[in-house]
């Protein structure tokens, strides 16, 4: 616990007009989960992407650490490792599930697809592994050979956790999970997700724009503003006691209703 | 007849100019030097359409040469109208010599089969190949597939075999089997039967393999590791029949099956024609 599992320090991703993400700054703890809020445009997600190494930085430094203890500099990593450590060490949960899904696969063959890709060629282990994941995230075991076409919103939502979570990830970012979602989906989703980080003791990075996951979810906020962080700190302390202009007016416009 | 057509219009040996020829030739190079990896080459128009086998036919007409003995089989047969069609094409534009026997070939051209009589060292098969990516089906863009070549990374194949077992309770794909090339290179073997897998292993032939619309070439050396994808608990297999070849009596090769009247009779002949026939000479 002592050691962070990713550390952020000066991180910049400029797309020459303004745009992007400027000196970004934090630190990461294994079973932690850091919401980034904002407006849109703000820069969230470019920083989440950056973060994950799909877009490059222009500046910065992130630093992740891995299962065993051995430090990376993800700005400069080789694309062969990164891809590695993307596949074993992190899970990537996309606003829509369509984004995130093989819609052409079974749910079963969703969710083995990262074991696979890390070597297991046991197909009842697999198929096990899958319907217990399948469980995990309240999705009946009997639609294993179902495809995600058939599944509602939620389900697929849900469905793209257990695929992310299956190898056992040590980070999560996720990009506005709960964006298609009810609000009774989202409540539910919203409670399977603190579980299971409470259960794996995972790190999540999690943009939304929705300060109620903030205040369920999130140990640490970071309150974004063209491209910069504006305020950051504990959650309750943010949405309790706002000290920056622009989160006092993100909190007033959203908790009021 | 054909002198006169020799005169009024010649066609450069085996109908290719020398300069694709080269350009061809190099990328063959290439490819057998790296196993299983899909080298990219400037397709030509030919005298036929994509999906007729351009891309076997502009492999084996930068290969072939004066002193060759050409076999073109489709469906494992010599008197298919491709196979007719592919094999009159270089007699008239190469005069080489022809012939429908697998062991007088010195260069076998195939839509579908690698023939039951063993190759052997010398001999050149050549692959028509409609799609030469074997994670095509799962991964529609080219740039994100050759990045899953490049890092190794074919997880995504036992997709497909996991959905074949998770839908039909055993791996039904049972054509175009995925492959892996000495141990590095994921390819589609092009359309053969698996039946016809294990004789890409430690093959005492050159295989090459041309995609005409795919502009894509790549081969497998002799004596090079093949091993067909699976799973610990489904193994790779082989179709089997319970019938011998209703006119040679062969066990052993692939058999097709033949609808004989409109009551619904039904006979199963060897596909390969060569072979059959000798089956049949040698029992007679």
């Amino acid at each position: 616990m002592s050691q962070p599992v990713l550390s952020v320090s000066g991180l910049a991703k400029d797309y020459g007009n303004g745009q992007g993400c400027f000196d970004i700054d934090f630190e990461l703890y294994e079973g932690e989960v850091l919401c980034i809020v904002g407006e849109s445009g703000s820069g969230k997600s470019t920083l989440l992407s950056t973060l994950a190494g799909r877009l490059s930085a222009d500046a910065g430094s992130v630093r992740f650490r891995d299962r065993a203890g051995s430090s990376h500099e993800l700005t400069t990593l080789a694309e062969a490792e990164r891809r590695r450590l993307a596949r074993s060490e992190w899970g990537f949960v996309t606003q829509h599930a369509r984004d995130g899904l093989r819609m052409n696969v079974s749910a079963g063959a969703n969710v083995s697809e990262r074991l696979m890709a890390l070597g297991q060629r046991h197909y009842g282990q697999l198929r096990e592994t899958a319907a217990q994941w399948l469980e995990k995230v309240e999705i009946s075991r009997e639609r294993l050979d179902d495809r995600p076409t058939a599944f509602s919103g939620g389900m697929q939502q849900r469905l793209q956790i257990a695929r992310n979570l299956v190898t056992q990830p040590r980070l999560v970012f996720m990009d506005e999970p709960t964006g298609g979602l009810d609000v009774s989906v989202q409540a539910r989703f919203l409670d399977l997700l603190r579980r299971l980080v409470h259960d794996t003791g995972i790190a999540v990075i999690m943009v939304t724009h929705d300060l109620g996951v903030t205040r369920l979810l999130a140990q640490r906020t970071l309150v974004m503003q063209q491209g910069r962080v504006v305020e950051a700190g504990l959650t309750d302390q943010i949405l309790d006691d706002p000290q920056h202009p622009y989160s006092q007016l993100l909190v007033s416009s959203i908790l009021q209703a | 007849m054909t002198e006169t057509c020799h005169s009024q219009w010649q066609y450069n040996f085996a109908f290719l100019d020398e300069n694709t020829k080269r350009m061809l030739r190099r990328a063959l190079l290439k490819a057998v030097a790296i196993p299983g990896y899909q080298v990219p080459f400037g397709s030509r128009e030919m005298p036929l359409p994509y999906g007729w086998g351009t891309g076997g036919i502009q492999l084996t007409a930068s290969i072939i040469g004066q002193d060759d003995v050409l076999k073109v089989i489709d469906q494992g047969a010599d008197d298919t109208t491709n196979a007719v069609n592919i094999r009159r094409f270089f007699a008239r534009v190469t005069s080489v010599a022809t012939t429908s026997s697998t062991a007088a070939a010195s260069l076998i051209q195939s839509r579908h089969r690698i023939p039951e009589t063993p190759l052997r060292p010398g001999q050149i098969m050549v692959f028509q190949v409609p799609e030469p990516e074997a994670l095509r089906t799962l991964e529609a863009s080219e740039v994100e597939t050759r990045k899953l070549h490049a890092h190794q990374e074919y997880g995504l194949m036992h997709v497909k075999l996991y959905e074949d077992i998770a839908r039909f309770g055993h791996i039904a794909t049972s054509y175009d089997y995925p492959v892996m090339v000495n141990q590095r290179y994921l390819s589609s073997p092009s359309p053969i039967p698996k039946f016809d897998n294990p004789k890409l292993h430690m093959s005492p032939a050159l295989l090459l393999f041309g995609a005409g619309r795919e502009k894509r070439l790549y081969a497998i050396p002799p004596h090079t590791r093949v091993e067909s994808l699976a799973f610990e608990d489904h193994p790779f297999t082989v179709q089997r029949w319970e019938q011998a070849c209703a006119l040679c009596g062969s066990h052993d090769s692939y058999l097709d099956e033949i609808i004989t009247d409109d009551a619904g009779a039904r006979m199963f002949v060897c596909s390969d024609t060569d072979y059959c026939q000798q089956q049949q000479e040698s029992k007679a």
